[in-house]
């Protein structure tokens, strides 16, 4: 077990919550469970705890048609049948029909390795509960071949989950659990910093005022997230927009500038104008 | 005291499991989190709360069981003799009371007035409202309660504010017996999906290929299987105008949640109480009308039927015919009523009223008896029962 504690890294700023859960996990070997609303880092706490302790990062990506099986391992059935139609060696060793899956993978390997299991939600009602031995022991059994694979060192398992399903209460009693809130603007500034350091402040400060002013706007669909903000902020970099141009008062005549990357659907957009007439109306 | 903690988290009607807390004692004793209260606050809700929901619930339980042990965490750093702060009674304001002590004014204020009151004050205080001293509700001193107050003698945070996390209770919001929008809904909806495999073959069945191509002594035999998706169906009967107007949106965001959630939804509008006929079109009510005699026989029993209204009426208007204050109905709604129920065995009542006034209105509790006490209010978690009762 390593001695190195996760405290965030040089482009992902963890806030003192996180951390605690994040070592939590990492000191016991338990899976940490992640929600939170959509970009707001939850996949990338996987690559940041991976690259902030130094270890090797494995990803499984579930669907919603993804079988639990299939993070453990697959027996290729096709594959062996034609070999034994066409009379190949190969068919008379079941494990070369084996494929490995990333938990098998992890579990492998020579160091401990950090597992992002992503989206879980997406994936059928029963797929949580298929791998609760397998979370809870770190080992599982491969009936074709005879062989139960116990992991030599426990991985540090990341699940993701946006809240599309409930999981079940044997496998949440596994896990430790984190909501990651919104940040709140100090952290945002943080956060900007890390990822645009350097950036003028003005156009900052206003960039945030219309992002946190549009997360405000009651109704939204889809309120724009902290992925979202990033690209914005890279989008008005690139175009080189004043700081002026987001300056409140233009704001009430017009969208803001490339609003597109920040709000993401035509019923948003809008209301939004709807709320811009309205405000012009007032003021005169 | 942990274990304590665990029974009122308990009581406090969250779900605590003994491994959990083990866990949790394991975690301790591996020394993960220094002598800090509010790590170890983060380090217990990391361990035994498991939904977002249960945060605000949490905190409630974490604030009222520690107020006051945070000195035991650190250095007591207090320049005031000790035993003057001490911890005498625990307090039990009312909700007005805190309210009205929140109203206080700022931080610099309160530094302010604590300097003139350290300077006018020799005596040790208790209890009161004005002196600086234990369990009262003066913003100065320990234990007792005002959130924005100054704590004597409990610098034992690292941040020293004597507003704590939890008591800020930042996930209120969160909290499933709150009122709901349109995601919420949709979570709650989402109980109901049922995948079904229905409709042509086209996906490959591969468990069923091999074993069928064994049996067929190595020949290959391909075996196709219908593709899954949702096969709930949803009648979805909404109340329109009168006293409904206050529950509009909380109807909308309903309304959207399930279209979108359902393949198979099909909606009407009705007025107070069913009667014999219903409607698709608000502003064409009176001219295009589908008669609920005919919806009971193109929609088959397997529909499951939701029904959301105030049931805010006259009573004659549910069970005497030509009660209804639109037109002349043949049949008493009740009538109408019995008729759906009898053909959809699945069904629920969705009342966005709130709960505790349903008493204090005979139609409602007529038409819960009507519906067989399957009336459920309009919140997540009535959202949740009532999904239950249909599934």
């Amino acid at each position: 077990m390593s001695d190195k504690r996760f405290t965030g890294t040089d482009c992902y700023v963890a806030t003192e919550d996180l951390t605690t859960a994040v070592n939590a996990a990492v000191t016991l070997g338990r899976p940490i469970l992640i929600k939170g609303e959509p970009g707001t880092g939850k996949t990338q706490l996987a690559q940041e705890i991976a690259r902030g302790l130094d270890k090797p990062l494995l990803q499984w990506h579930v669907k919603s048609t993804t079988k639990a099986q299939q993070g453990l391992y697959e027996y290729d059935a096709v594959a062996r049948l034609r070999d034994s139609q066409l009379g190949d060696e190969r068919v008379h060793d079941i494990a070369n029909y084996i494929v490995k899956g990333p938990l098998w993978e992890a579990f492998e390997l020579d160091k401990q390795a950090v597992l992002l299991i992503d989206e879980i939600d997406k994936a059928d009602i029963e797929f949580p509960n298929d791998l609760l031995r397998e979370l809870d022991r770190m080992e599982f059994y491969v009936y074709e071949t005879h062989q139960t694979i116990v992991a030599k060192h426990r991985p540090i398992i990341v699940i993701t989950s946006n809240n599309e399903k409930e999981l079940p209460d044997a496998f949440l009693r596994r896990c430790f659990f984190h909501y990651i809130r919104f940040p709140d603007k100090e952290t945002m500034v943080d956060i900007v910093e890390v990822h645009y350091p350097g950036l003028k402040k003005e156009l900052l400060s206003e960039a945030l005022n219309v992002f946190y002013g549009l997360r405000e706007v009651p109704g939204l669909k889809k309120k724009p997230s902290t992925a979202e903000l990033l690209d914005w902020l890279k989008l008005l970099l690139a175009e080189d927009v004043p700081p002026e141009a987001l300056s409140s008062d233009d704001r009430r005549k017009t969208l803001p500038p490339l609003h597109g990357a920040l709000l993401k659907n035509e019923q948003d957009v809008h209301l939004f104008e709807r709320l811009i007439f309205l405000n012009q109306r007032n003021a005169r | 005291m942990l274990v304590s903690f665990f029974f009122a988290l308990r009581e406090g009607g969250l779900k605590v499991s003994i491994t959990e807390f083990l866990t949790l004692l394991e975690l301790l004793k591996k020394r993960v989190i220094c002598f800090d209260v509010e790590e170890y606050y983060y380090l217990a809700r990391a361990c035994l709360v498991k939904d977002e929901a249960l945060y605000d619930r949490f905190d409630r339980v974490f604030s009222a069981h520690f107020k006051g042990i945070e000195q035991s965490f650190g250095p007591a750093g207090a320049d005031l003799p000790e035993d003057w702060l001490r911890k005498q009674f625990e307090l039990g304001l009312s909700e007005e009371e805190k309210a009205r002590i929140q109203a206080l004014g700022g931080w610099e204020i309160l530094m302010e007035t604590l300097k003139k009151r350290l300077e006018e004050q020799h005596e040790r205080h208790q209890g009161g409202d004005k002196w600086i001293g234990t369990g009262g509700t003066s913003p100065f001193g320990a234990y007792g309660y005002n959130p924005e107050g100054i704590r004597i003698g409990q610098q034992g945070s690292r941040h020293r504010r004597a507003v704590k996390v939890w008591d800020k209770r930042e996930f209120r919001n969160l909290d499933a017996s709150l009122e709901l929008g349109t995601r919420n809904l949709k979570v709650a909806l989402r109980r109901l999906r049922r995948f079904a495999r229905e409709g042509a073959a086209e996906e490959l069945d591969l468990p069923d290929t091999i074993e069928s191509t064994a049996k067929n002594a190595g020949l290959l035999d391909i075996k196709m299987v219908p593709e899954r998706h949702n096969a709930t169906k949803v009648l979805l009967f909404l109340d329109i105008g009168g006293s409904m107007d206050d529950h509009v949106r909380v109807c909308e965001e309903l309304f959207s949640a399930a279209s979108s959630e359902f393949k198979h939804l099909e909606y009407f509008y009705f007025h107070n109480c069913v009667y014999e006929g219903v409607w698709k079109d608000n502003k064409r009510r009176h001219l295009h009308r589908t008669s609920t005699m005919d919806l009971l026989h193109k929609y088959s029993a397997d529909y499951k039927l939701i029904l959301v209204g105030d049931a805010t009426m006259s009573p004659y208007e549910i069970h005497y015919p030509g009660g209804s204050v639109e037109h002349w109905n043949e049949e008493a709604g009740s009538t109408w009523m019995k008729r759906l129920l009898d053909t959809y065995h699945k069904a629920i009542w969705l009342n966005p009223e709130p709960v505790n006034r349903w008493p204090y209105t005979p139609s409602i509790q007529m038409m819960s008896e009507l519906m067989e006490q399957r009336m459920f209010p309009l919140t997540v978690n009535g959202l949740e029962q009532g999904m239950r009762e249909l599934s």
